[in-house]
């Protein structure tokens, strides 16, 4: 008995050193075993959306500029991608040809191993503007794709409620877009395009126009829906904290040319809360994109950048005046 | 209620006021026009005679300059012949706001002094059918015209520089051409109101179907829509807001057309009605029929604005307020 509770002594305070170190230097990289297990299940699963060697040159008056270079990654079914990067690093226009919005210059963009050709319906897209139509009422917007693929209305008008409710916008099916505020009409977005029951669902910066209130509440929200349905999410941000909070994993893109730079597996154990934003492994994983995304030493380029506006103050006001 | 409230920059006015503003804006031509009626001494340029006294071609009821009265009332006076007398008077194409009142209203109860003469309302008739019938053929040719160049670039640039090149040539310098096609009656008269609407049409719908927000039709993409189902369940419920403006808007291009329409071939309509009363000096009539036109234009406006917003309960601008 005594001996083993020397053992128990021992554990603990080993326990309590480690706890002690990986506050000070946890790694990105370190992952628990709950979480590693969880990326081994999912990597499992089979591939949903895979990018081999995808290229985007845009022709202008100026000569070729190369949005996107060699870009390479899977998605597995049911995970949550995060796509990140610093301005200009061509993550809309990523979306935008997995939406089958754009054309791309070279590789390819397979969805189940079948080549991407043009917009449909397997990828369903909620925009960072508000897309929706504004002469539909809000179950008929989310009827809409349905109709569109001859589904019968009646039919439609079941899902559409279905799909309303699940969203918790059962009490606005009848209203016009224009009478809801930012975060419900992204709500009925992401529920139209559910309705569909795409293969993936891309998320362009949807939250980007929402107030963090909002923001923090639909983020919930999504990773809710994300965990009850068989849906694969791709979604682009510029917040960190954003990706960090909802992904599985991070593509990190740098700019000219958009390229990536990591995918990162994030470290934060699954379900997620708004606690965990001061956590170890959150905070590293942070501090790695920020790295990444921010480099300590600024690119000098060619032509105007913000790095190049250094703003010289000075002092407008009495010494005495101060308020700090 | 202080001054700085009623010229707030670009700042709506509470309905009191705008309601106040609206009345004073068609009182005020009004009021001027009233003042110049009948108050004496503001303009007044001739001299309407009561007694020719002993100036031989002077008559009663007879407009003299007021110069030439002066003048005669000289040389009577000079000659101690009897003075002639009379009231300051405004020629014979401005009469008072009470005159046309009446005209106006006679024009509906009392039948026309002239045998072949037509009644207002059937002159206005007249006129309404030709609007009617060249506003629908224009619309049924630029409507959707004017949308498939909206949504086509291939139409746009194969048919917009022809009609950017028509739209400068005015209307009215087909009307010989059109009496020749269409003959002397209501065909040439519906030609010119057409020719006056429709490239104007074609282009401004071209242009608003432009302007539709292009994520919508993106977002109806990813949802499966196919290029086709695109045009009428995407494109046309979105800027049917904006094209019932514009179609109310080119309605009344259509009626500034009417009057010159209507003097080609054989002069009919209201067009008619007008010459027919100036010719006979009857300027009372001829303000009734051009505040009638002014009356079925706005009001019809009005209706068609009301309307609107029945017809589009998700069209903010319309309903806001």
């Amino acid at each position: 008995m005594d001996v083993n509770l020397d053992i128990n002594v021992v554990s603990k305070n080993n326990i309590a050193s480690k706890l002690e170190a990986s506050k000070t230097e946890v790694s990105y990289l370190a992952q628990t075993e709950a979480v590693k297990s969880r990326f081994d299940r999912l990597k499992a699963r089979e591939v949903i959306l895979e990018v081999k060697g995808l290229g985007k040159v845009y022709k202008t008056a100026k000569g070729e500029v190369t949005a996107l270079k060699g870009i390479n990654f899977k998605t597995h079914r049911r995970e949550f991608i995060c796509v990140i990067g610093p301005s200009g690093c061509g993550k809309s226009t990523l979306i935008r040809i997995l939406a089958g919005l754009e054309t791309h210059s070279s590789g390819d963009v397979l969805l189940d191993g079948k080549p991407v050709t043009g917009p449909g319906r397997d990828r369903g897209m909620v925009f960072q503007g508000y897309t929706l139509f504004p002469w539909l009422s809000v179950k008929k917007n989310v009827m809409f794709g349905l109709e569109m693929n001859d589904i019968g209305s009646n039919e439609a008008a079941r899902e559409a409620d279905l799909w309303l409710e699940l969203v918790g916008l059962e009490k606005f099916a009848s209203a016009y877009p224009h009478e809801l505020s930012g975060g419900m009409k992204q709500r009925v977005a992401i529920a139209r395009a559910l309705v569909n029951q795409p293969r993936i669902l891309l998320m362009d910066e949807p939250f980007g126009a929402l107030d963090a209130q909002s923001r923090a509440k639909m983020q919930a929200h999504l990773l809710e829906i994300w965990r009850n349905i068989d849906i694969t999410i791709l979604f682009i941000t510029h917040d960190l904290d954003e990706a960090i909070f909802l992904a599985d994993r991070i593509l990190v893109l740098k700019a000219h040319p958009g390229e990536v730079q990591e995918l990162i597996e994030v470290p934060v154990s699954r379900p997620r809360n708004a606690s965990q934003f001061n956590s170890p492994e959150f905070l590293a994983t942070k501090a790695r994109l920020e790295a990444l995304i921010h480099p300590p030493a600024p690119v000098v380029e060619e032509g105007i950048n913000d790095e190049a506006v250094t703003p010289r103050m000075i002092r407008f006001v009495n010494v005495e005046d101060n308020v700090e | 209620m202080s001054l700085a409230s009623w010229f707030a920059v670009r700042r709506e006015l509470s309905p009191n006021k705008r309601k106040l503003l609206g009345i004073g804006s068609f009182l005020l031509p009004l009021i001027f026009w009233c003042a110049v009626s009948y108050v004496p001494f503001i303009w007044h340029p001739m001299v309407l005679i009561s007694n020719p006294g002993a100036v031989d071609y002077f008559q009663t009821d007879m407009l003299v300059d007021k110069d030439v009265f002066k003048d005669e009332l000289a040389n009577m006076q000079a000659a101690n012949k009897a003075a002639p007398q009379g009231v300051p008077a405004n020629p014979i194409y401005l009469p008072a706001p009470h005159a046309v009142a009446k005209a106006l209203y006679t024009g509906f109860t009392h039948a026309p002094e002239q045998r072949d003469g037509m009644w207002l309302h059937e002159s206005l008739w007249h006129s309404i059918q030709i609007i009617f019938w060249g506003f629908l053929i224009s619309s049924l040719i630029g409507v959707p015209l004017g949308i498939l160049c909206g949504t086509y670039t291939a139409i746009s640039r194969l048919f917009e520089p022809f009609i950017e090149f028509f739209r400068y040539l005015p209307a009215p310098a087909f009307g010989a051409l059109a009496v020749a096609i269409l003959g002397i009656y209501d065909g040439p008269k519906i030609a010119i109101i057409v020719i006056g609407t429709l490239f104007q049409q074609i282009l401004i719908i071209a242009n608003t179907t432009r302007k539709l927000d292009y994520s919508l039709l993106e977002a109806a993409l990813t949802l499966g829509t196919s290029k086709f189902k695109l045009l009428i369940h995407v494109i046309i419920p979105g800027i049917l807001p904006e094209l019932y403006r514009d179609q109310r808007i080119l309605l009344g291009w259509a009626w500034t057309y009417l009057i010159v329409a209507e003097l080609i071939g054989t002069s009919s309509g209201i067009t008619w009605f007008i010459t027919q009363q100036a010719r006979y000096q009857h300027f009372d009539n001829v303000y009734a029929a051009i505040i009638i036109i002014g009356i079925i234009g706005l009001g019809g406006d009005l209706l068609l604005a009301a309307l609107s917003k029945t017809l589009f309960p998700w069209d903010r601008s319309a309903n806001k307020e």
